[in-house]
């Protein structure tokens, strides 16, 4: 173990390894954790514990976090460990804190000296090593204690220490733009950096510089095209080729910029169409990393000034993506053909098809990402079907995150797309019935406004809408289980138009509405909107002349009401008390129907007040002093005030007052802000009272800012919360367009699918296709109307080639896998394949696998070496010449079945023991040392391959 | 910021290395790594190597027994992740001579030293192996 040198390891240390190893169950693996726990709070305090000691200690700890439990008793045993003079040591430590620690942490304080006298080290792999922690510990109050030391760091001698100095820099900008804002300019600098590694590592910062400041950074764009040129014509050393791609990770990050760069701006696109043709041309599309590249250049080229020949290009490597077999590359053509379609839509329609595969698509990464596609490419013509699916998919999963994203998307398409108010209110009472409680309360009252004001068109359909919208309303009450938020809505619109259209009688309604309020009767907010709709309804009656009979129900209901703890349920059932009480003409007056989107004005100066006050003051009464011109009041006046201006100039200034200031001041809004929640019905008794601006000229500004405007407008906001503003709606609502193209294109579906079906022979097929085809036809379709009658003929051949492609593919294949059982090939994307389920199906299977494995290369032992280290040396490592160059069969015969590893007498396992154990060792390392040193350290522990968790042993790479 | 954390979690859902690179909380963590893992083992191999998770991209890659799984934010590079992955498990094959699960849990610190001369603030920064793996040798030598 003395080779080991500084990475020496006890055998306790190999012990626990070994049984975290092999624990079978989170239980068991906790356990052994939570004894190591205690072991380590004993012996770590210990005194004068050896360095290497206390570093192995230090890597338990990290074990014991890393499986989720707590060792902060033992971080100030890193801290002090980063002191150490021997480098590994002082490494541990550094990584142990910056993996315990977050940059806030108390312990901070105690690194950032030695962090200081480590950048200033001789031995550049300490500077490193402080590097590494400045990147991770430093904050924005440390930055000034590190900089000036990182910024000479920038021109040292190493290249090593330069990159991580550029890192740290750029660490300093995302946490603190302004406390560098003076330096950038060396990020340019070291761009021109004679170390690849350091030029690769700029680009990382300068990326996130371009990202925020396009314009700053034009002028380079000569200088990332030629480096980008340099890259792809090999100019880079050797050692920064993977998988025979020059340097593919900085061409990936270059092409990133330069999409940046290029976006609308001709001149600058032009400069890069030569070199991301180039690239185009020389990628390699049978590799993952060629692949890599080749998204990357349709990214870049979405994005910059359009050129045909670079699009083109684009169109095709997608087509190649969509035609893979591999799901990964599928998943990258979607992506992609989601930014191509914003420049050139007509590339959807080619692969339709394929698209449609995607959507079907078991894999669900898949299928979201081709919502996401339909989701970019959504019109008027084809917003039924693709909503549909959308709301399909939201409604069968669980995934709360994923289910109010989708839900959002479609309430945006449908409100942006709808073709009717009938389908408009479908699809948002299923939006609403599914995903309610994940919505933004704003959908809500972007809908109730919508049904208020209509699509603006003419009378008759808003009010057709409306019937439309208490119609299934009714219908839905039926359900059992219905979101808050949804039900809010509802009750809103039962209250405004239940009765509306003469359809229902009002006691129809009001009985509707106090069921509501009943069932629901935990849901405060619910129970408010069921009041105020009760009010509503009643008013209306009133005003219309009719007599009132309240329903037995709504008179114990308003009983209830009337005494309840809420104070807002309390005064909304008081109202309508109140409302009841009064004669129709005054109803009239304060709830007059369909009214709430009336604008209304208020009279700010209270100028109806003026004969009032002027009869006051005849009488006598002092005239009112604005409270800023009374001087040598109460301070408590200056309190009240929301506006608190220190500079309302007082003499006398207390330090001590500050302190109850204070609190009053916090106090102010957070009332205000209660109050609000108490009160989250936007009434339109309320909202009467509060419209100040004027509905249609704040068509342009969104909702949030009327809310601000209205937060800033005096006293009675508090009141006022205003849900229900009127500025988003109308920006809504004019956009708002139906457009009903879909009955044609289904005609045209009908007529297509009959084709098909006498055109191709093949059952299974044509039960498939007749449905997409459809489908296509209605997602793809309106996309060029005016070609939709020679369309037809295309599309019923495109198909069916299309098919029998398909079939053709699966064959291959197929073939393909038989032939990889056959010859123990692997396939050229999924490299994943290491050892199949097997193992966990039949575990006690596996030692003898492992031995028959184990066993095999004995042959092989002397030329495995040699393979090694050849493997090692030739010129092109890609994937399946590493595949075809490990030593042994093992893991491929794993992976052909159970059968044979069965069928291996056990005999052999008998002899196997340690024997075949050695040898499987020294089959395994690449370089004799290694191999043997592993085989010792595996001796020591007693672990062998039989053991409960034999995957320990795998090759990762075999 | 680009990558978000690398974990290397077994078969059987255990953690065999994680590094954050923005700040978690313990429990945070282990949530998210038993949510991550649970749907990355619920996959099969034909099924592509992404799975959407909360805000994150994780792309993950099986090797033996041993997942890889690197969390991204949106606008990353899937594929090139993938073969970020590949890179550093060529690499630490070329130090540990065929790399197994084994090997990652007796040096725990070396394979966090070569991620942190590969991956800083959460961007690739290094991708030629000698590079990576001369200041290893070097401690090594040293000690």
């Amino acid at each position: 173990m003395g080779s080991q040198g500084g990475f020496y390891q006890s055998k306790e240390f190999l012990d626990l390894v070994k049984s975290i190893g092999e624990a079978r169950s989170k239980a068991e693996e906790d356990r052994i954790v939570l004894g190591e726990i205690e072991t380590l709070k004993r012996r770590i305090s210990e005194p004068d514990i050896p360095k290497r000691k206390m570093k192995e200690y230090i890597i338990r700890l990290v074990y014991v976090e890393m499986l989720g439990h707590d060792a902060s008793f033992g971080y100030i045993h890193a801290v002090k460990m980063t002191h150490d003079n021997s480098l590994l040591v002082k490494r541990t430590g550094y990584l142990a804190v910056t993996l315990f620690l977050n940059e806030d942490h108390d312990l901070i304080i105690l690194i950032v000296n030695t962090i200081q006298k480590d950048l200033t080290s001789d031995n550049y792999l300490v500077v490193c090593a402080a590097l590494n922690a400045v990147c991770k510990l430093i904050n924005e109050e440390t930055i000034p204690a590190v900089l000036p030391l990182v910024v000479e760091l920038l021109a040292h001698p190493k290249e090593a220490v330069r990159k991580k100095a550029i890192m740290a820099l750029h660490r300093f900008y995302q946490k603190s733009p302004s406390s560098v804002s003076h330096l950038l300019s060396n990020f340019r600098k070291r761009l021109c950096d004679n170390d690849p590694g350091v030029m690769g590592a700029t680009l990382c910062p300068l990326f996130e510089l371009i990202t925020i400041d396009v314009n700053s950074y034009k002028d380079l764009v000569m200088s990332f095209v030629s480096i980008l040129k340099q890259v792809a014509e090999r100019r880079l050393p050797k050692a920064y080729d993977y998988h025979q791609m020059p340097a593919p990770f900085i061409q990936i990050k270059l092409l990133k910029i330069l999409a940046l760069l290029g976006s609308g701006d001709k001149q600058a696109s032009e400069n890069m169409y030569a070199v991301v043709g180039d690239i185009f041309k020389k990628c390699d599309s049978s590799s993952n990393i060629g692949n890599a590249v080749l998204y990357e250049c349709i990214c870049c080229v979405s994005t910059i000034y359009s050129n045909p020949k670079l699009l083109e290009f684009a169109a095709d490597a997608i087509s190649r993506f969509l035609k893979s077999d591999s799901h990964n590359l599928k998943y990258m053509g979607i992506d992609a053909l989601g930014r191509l379609i914003k420049i050139s839509p007509e590339i959807a329609e080619q692969h339709q098809l394929a698209v449609i595969d995607c959507l079907e698509d078991p894999d669900d990464t898949l299928k979201r990402k081709t919502l996401e596609l339909l989701y970019k490419m959504t019109k008027s013509t084809n917003v039924e079907v693709i909503v549909d699916r959308m709301i399909d998919y939201m409604i069968n999963i669980n995934d709360n995150h994923y289910k109010t994203e989708i839900a959002s998307r479609c309430v945006e398409l449908a409100e942006q797309f709808a073709p009717s108010n009938q389908w408009f209110i479908q699809t948002m009472n299923k939006v609403f019935m599914h995903a309610g409680d994940l919505v933004n309360t704003k959908v809500a009252h972007n809908l109730m406004r919508l049904i208020a004001e209509g699509f603006g068109e003419d009378d008759d359909t808003d009010s057709q809408l409306r019937s439309s919208a208490v119609e299934s309303y009714l219908h839905i009450l039926g359900e059992s289980k219905l979101p808050s938020v949804f039900l809010q809505v509802i009750c809103w619109v039962l209250g405004e138009y239940g009765t509306a259209d003469g359809k229902y009688s009002a006691s129809y309604i009001t009985g509707k509405l106090c069921d509501v309020a009943e069932a629901y009767s935990s849901d405060e907010t619910v129970k408010a909107y069921a009041v105020t709709a009760l009010t509503k309804i009643y008013a209306f009656e009133i005003a219309a002349g009719r007599k009132v009979d309240m329903l037995p129900e709504c008179q114990s209901l308003m009983e209830e009401f009337l005494a309840s703890h809420s104070t807002d349920l309390q005064q909304r059932a008081y109202e309508l008390q109140a409302v009841i009480g009064l004669d129709a003409h005054a109803v009239e007056s304060i709830m007059p129907s369909d009214a709430n989107c009336e604008d209304i004005e208020v009279d700010k100066n209270l100028s109806f007040l003026t004969g009032y006050i002027q009869d006051s003051i005849e009488n006598g009464a002092q005239p009112y002093i604005p409270e800023n011109e009374r001087s040598g009041m109460l301070k408590i006046s200056n309190f009240r005030n929301q506006d608190h201006h220190e500079t309302s100039a007082h003499s006398l200034r207390f330090e001590a007052y500050e302190l109850p200031k204070q609190t009053v001041q916090s106090r102010i809004p957070l009332t205000s802000l209660a109050s609000t929640e108490i009160v989250p019905v936007p009434e339109p008794i309320y909202v009467r009272e509060i419209y100040q601006t004027t509905t249609v000229p704040s068509a342009s500004s969104d909702a949030g800012s009327t809310e601000l405007k209205l937060r800033l407008d005096g006293v009675q906001k508090k009141w006022g919360r205003q849900t229900h503003s009127p500025a988003t709606s109308t920006s809504s609502s004019t956009s708002q367009k139906t457009d009903n193209g879909i009955t044609q294109v289904d005609g045209s579906n009908t007529s297509n699918s009959r084709t098909l079906e006498t055109y191709d022979s093949r059952k299974q097929q044509v039960e498939i296709t007749p449905e997409k085809q459809k489908l296509a036809a209605s997602l793809f379709g309106g996309s060029s109307k005016s070609e939709k009658k020679p369309a037809t003929g295309h599309k019923i051949s495109k198909p069916s080639s299309h098919i029998v492609e398909r079939s053709h593919v699966r064959k291959s294949s197929l073939e393909i896998a038989s032939e990889k059982k056959a010859s123990i090939q692997p396939p050229p994307d999924l490299l994943d394949f290491g050892e199949p389920t097997v193992n966990s199906a039949a575990p006690s299977v596996d030692p003898f696998k492992e031995l028959e494995g184990l066993l095999e290369p004995t042959t092989q032992v002397d030329s495995a070496e040699n393979h090694g280290s050849t493997a090692a040396a030739t010129k092109s490592p890609d994937i399946m010449g590493l595949y075809t160059e490990t030593p042994a069969g093992i893991y491929n015969k794993d992976d052909s079945d159970i059968l044979s590893g069965l069928s291996n007498p056990p005999v052999r396992n008998m002899l196997g023991g340690t024997r075949s154990m050695q040898v499987a060792q020294s089959s395994k390392g690449r370089n004799l040392k290694n191999s043997l040193e592993k085989d010792a350290l595996v001796r020591q522990m007693g672990v062998t391959p039989s053991s409960p968790n034999p995957n320990l042993f795998k090759d990762l790479l075999g | 910021m680009g990558i978000r954390f690398i974990l290397m979690v077994n078969k059987q859902g255990q953690t065999r290395l994680a590094q954050y690179y923005e700040w978690l909380t313990l429990e945070e963590r282990r949530a998210l790594e038993g949510e991550i893992v649970r749907k990355c083992l619920a996959r099969n191999e034909q099924q592509c190597s992404f799975v959407e998770h909360r805000n994150y991209k994780i792309v993950y890659r099986r090797y033996a027994s041993l997942f890889f799984l690197v969390g991204v934010d949106n606008d990353e590079n899937e594929l090139a992740i993938l073969e970020f992955i590949h890179l550093l498990v060529e690499t630490m094959d070329r130090h540990f001579g065929n790399v197994c699960e084994l090997d990652i849990m007796f040096h725990l610190e070396k394979a966090h030293f070569m991620l942190e001369e590969m991956v800083m603030n959460g961007s690739v920064v290094e991708t030629s192996k000698a590079n990576i793996l001369s200041p290893i040798q070097l401690m090594e030598k040293a000690s």
